[in-house]
């Protein structure tokens, strides 16, 4: 974990005190692949957290080492102060949500349900009553006798996730709970499982290759990378306050420029960047020091498109190469002198013909940006 | 302009020809009435009669049914076991030794198989008379032990294809929810794979039916099979008494078949409708 404070701090993600779960120099080598490396996380009770990552990245791996299906090759998980080194997955306090749902096909959607419950030490009253109250909770109390096959893919996900939260676990582990569902269905999923989430006010460990689901569902999240976990916080501080390149390219989209350290002042830089030609101000992160060779990163929305020169801020002059529109904005690349090619993305707030529009192809615009908007990235 | 079809049409007419001509034709000489079993002397009955007179043969197929009844359940229970054993636990040291010598009987020649479990049943009963004095002959133990060995293969093979297919998270969803290792098994693995377990019995039980090779290697005096009894029968010439029991026994079998295709076809078929009508229901 290479975190550096953000430069403003929006929201701590310093360790609590006791936190929930607590992760601990995990690895975990597959022969000499190293799916997962060096792994140090802290989970607070009650939060969705979200392991963010492309595929192979070892987001899958860490969550299987938390269920107990695979032990990891160094360092120790803990779950409510318990050690769960070498605790079977039948006995940890933890359920989980397959992304293939895994629904067992030759039971009902009850059966299913229910199917946990049998460990459990309670009445066959209380465990019907469990299941009903599961089932009102997903909203499938009709389809209780149906068989898996005989309901929707939505629904699959539903019963899913109702029998995993059945032995009302202390963390309940969800991979990739959306994938398969279509983006309809999905982004109204997002927010009923946010809601069960809230009400049963269980911890959630959330895996996803998807920046967007990751962002909405999260309180906080870690992306990680080759195994590694590049940057963990809220997803304001990870894509307003990424702390390295990777992090910054793989949260939405990003312009990057070669730049080097001019001189600070306060907790202000001035930066060298030969591809916008000439010096640019941006906030100052931890650390600097004058002719350092960093990066520095404006996202395209932070980016405005002017044909005048703005009075203050940083600005570049460049030629509009290409125009996307999308209706609620507009997207415009911009050559620089340098031949560095700029996104902007800029909202469509006034209705306009396309003649009325801020700029059209090979027009000569500004592009200017607040130093607040600038990210000094050194890793 | 339509030849295609019509030479198509030809080479499949023949080719099932091919396939039943001679089947019909020997159910059709089984109620014959002339002695000769190849010229037609009228229709009579009087050979299925004549079968279920005859001790020998109804003794012959008693100890083929035991036999087979006995070693498919062996085999099944073996078989599984294997397959689970070769599908699902990932790594263990000698996995791939142990998986060739499973499979390895698929392609060994029956003869091979045949004269070497002969002489290991040889080592066995003169090891047995040398230690403890007990004689024993071959017959009924020794046919069912080479069954299950050969019969086991191919149970293992269904078992561990099967379960290939099967997605593994369902019982890692059954584990994660409190169940053992026995329990997953039983509440999952077994009833997902309980149809591929009943066709790798029936197959068990239909190749210990009709084996002569091994059979005609394992077996004794006193104990002989139907499939042995029809063989040497036929070494005298073929009479409508054997083309009365072949048509019993391809009865028996094709009706077998027919229930079997027709219970799986109409399961498949509800389930089709029933995810169809899910889908509409949800639109």
């Amino acid at each position: 974990m290479r975190a550096t404070a953000p430069a403003e701090p929006v929201r701590t993600s310093a360790a609590d005190p006791a936190p929930f779960i607590r992760i601990d120099g995990v690895s975990k080598y597959f022969g000499t692949f190293r799916a997962v490396e060096n792994v140090s996380l802290e989970i607070r009770k009650g939060e969705i957290f979200a392991l963010l990552g492309g595929s192979g990245c070892g987001k899958t791996t860490l969550l299987r080492m938390l269920a107990g299906f695979e032990d990891p090759t160094k360092g120790r998980i803990f779950i409510d102060g318990q050690d769960m080194t070498g605790v079977p997955a039948y006995d940890r306090p933890v359920n989980m949500m397959f992304q293939s749902y895994a629904l067992f096909p030759h039971m009902s959607v009850e059966k299913n349900v229910g199917y946990g419950l049998k460990h459990e030490r309670m009445s066959d009253a209380e465990r019907k009553d469990r299941v009903r109250e599961m089932l009102e909770l997903v909203q499938l109390s009709q389809f209780a006798h149906r068989k898996p096959h005989q309901i929707s893919g939505g629904q699959r996900q539903r019963v899913a996730l109702a029998r995993a939260l059945a032995r009302q676990p202390k963390l309940l582990l969800l991979d990739e709970p959306l994938a398969a569902l279509d983006k309809k269905l999905r982004e109204h999923t997002q927010f009923e499982l946010m809601d069960i989430q809230h009400k049963t006010g269980t911890t959630f460990i959330v895996v996803t290759h998807d920046q967007e689901e990751a962002m909405i569902l999260s309180d906080r999240m870690a992306v990680m990378d080759k195994g590694e976990v590049r940057q963990v916080g809220s997803p304001t501080e990870i894509y307003e306050y990424p702390t390295n390149r990777f992090v910054a390219g793989f949260i939405g989209s990003i312009n990057f420029a070669e730049a080097t350290v001019a001189s600070i002042s306060g907790d202000l830089a001035e930066v060298e960047v030969p591809s916008f030609g000439g010096r640019m101000t941006a906030r100052a992160v931890p650390g600097l020091a004058p002719g350092q060779a960093l990066t520095l990163a404006v996202r395209p929305e932070k980016l405005a498109i002017s044909r005048e020169r703005p009075a203050a801020g940083n600005a570049v002059r460049g030629v509009v190469s290409d125009v996307g529109y999308f209706g609620k904005d507009s997207l415009y690349k911009v050559r620089l002198p340098s031949g560095a090619v700029l996104s902007a993305h800029s909202a469509n707030a006034r209705r306009a013909a396309e003649a009325e529009r801020v700029a059209t192809w090979e027009d000569e615009v500004w592009l200017c940006f607040d130093p607040t908007a600038a990210i000094l990235l050194t890793g | 302009m339509n030849r295609r079809p019509v030479f198509l049409m030809s080479v499949l007419a023949f080719g099932f020809a091919f396939f039943y001509v001679p089947i019909l034709s020997m159910i059709v000489f089984s109620f014959n009435n002339a002695r000769l079993a190849t010229v037609w002397g009228g229709f009579s009955t009087k050979w299925y009669a004549k079968l279920f007179s005859n001790d020998q043969v109804l003794e012959a197929a008693w100890l083929s049914v035991r036999i087979a009844l006995t070693s498919a359940t062996v085999a099944t229970i073996l078989g599984t076991m294997a397959g689970i054993a070769l599908a699902r636990f990932k790594r263990f040291r000698g996995r791939t030794f142990f998986s060739g010598l499973v499979t390895a009987p698929l392609i060994m020649p029956e003869v091979i198989t045949g004269i070497s479990t002969l002489i290991f049943f040889i080592l066995i009963s003169n090891l047995l008379e040398a230690a403890f004095g007990w004689k024993t002959q071959r017959g009924f133990t020794t046919i069912t032990i080479a069954h299950i060995t050969f019969s086991l293969t191919f149970v293992t093979a269904i078992i561990q294809s099967r379960l290939r297919d099967a997605d593994i998270a369902v019982e890692e969803a059954a584990m994660d929810l409190g169940s053992r290792p026995w329990q997953v098994m039983k509440d999952i693995t077994l009833p997902i794979i309980s149809p591929a377990i009943l066709s790798g019995w029936l197959l068990a039980f239909t190749i210990s039916l009709d084996d002569v090779v091994i059979t005609s290697f394992t077996t004794g005096p006193g104990s002989t099979t139907l499939p042995i009894l029809i063989w040497s029968k036929v070494k005298l010439g073929v009479t409508p008494d054997i083309n009365a029991l072949a048509t019993i026994t391809v009865c028996v079998v094709g009706l077998g078949v027919i229930i079997a295709g027709v219970v799986l076809s109409r399961a498949e078929r509800r389930r089709d409708l029933d995810a169809q009508m899910a889908y509409r229901a949800n639109e």
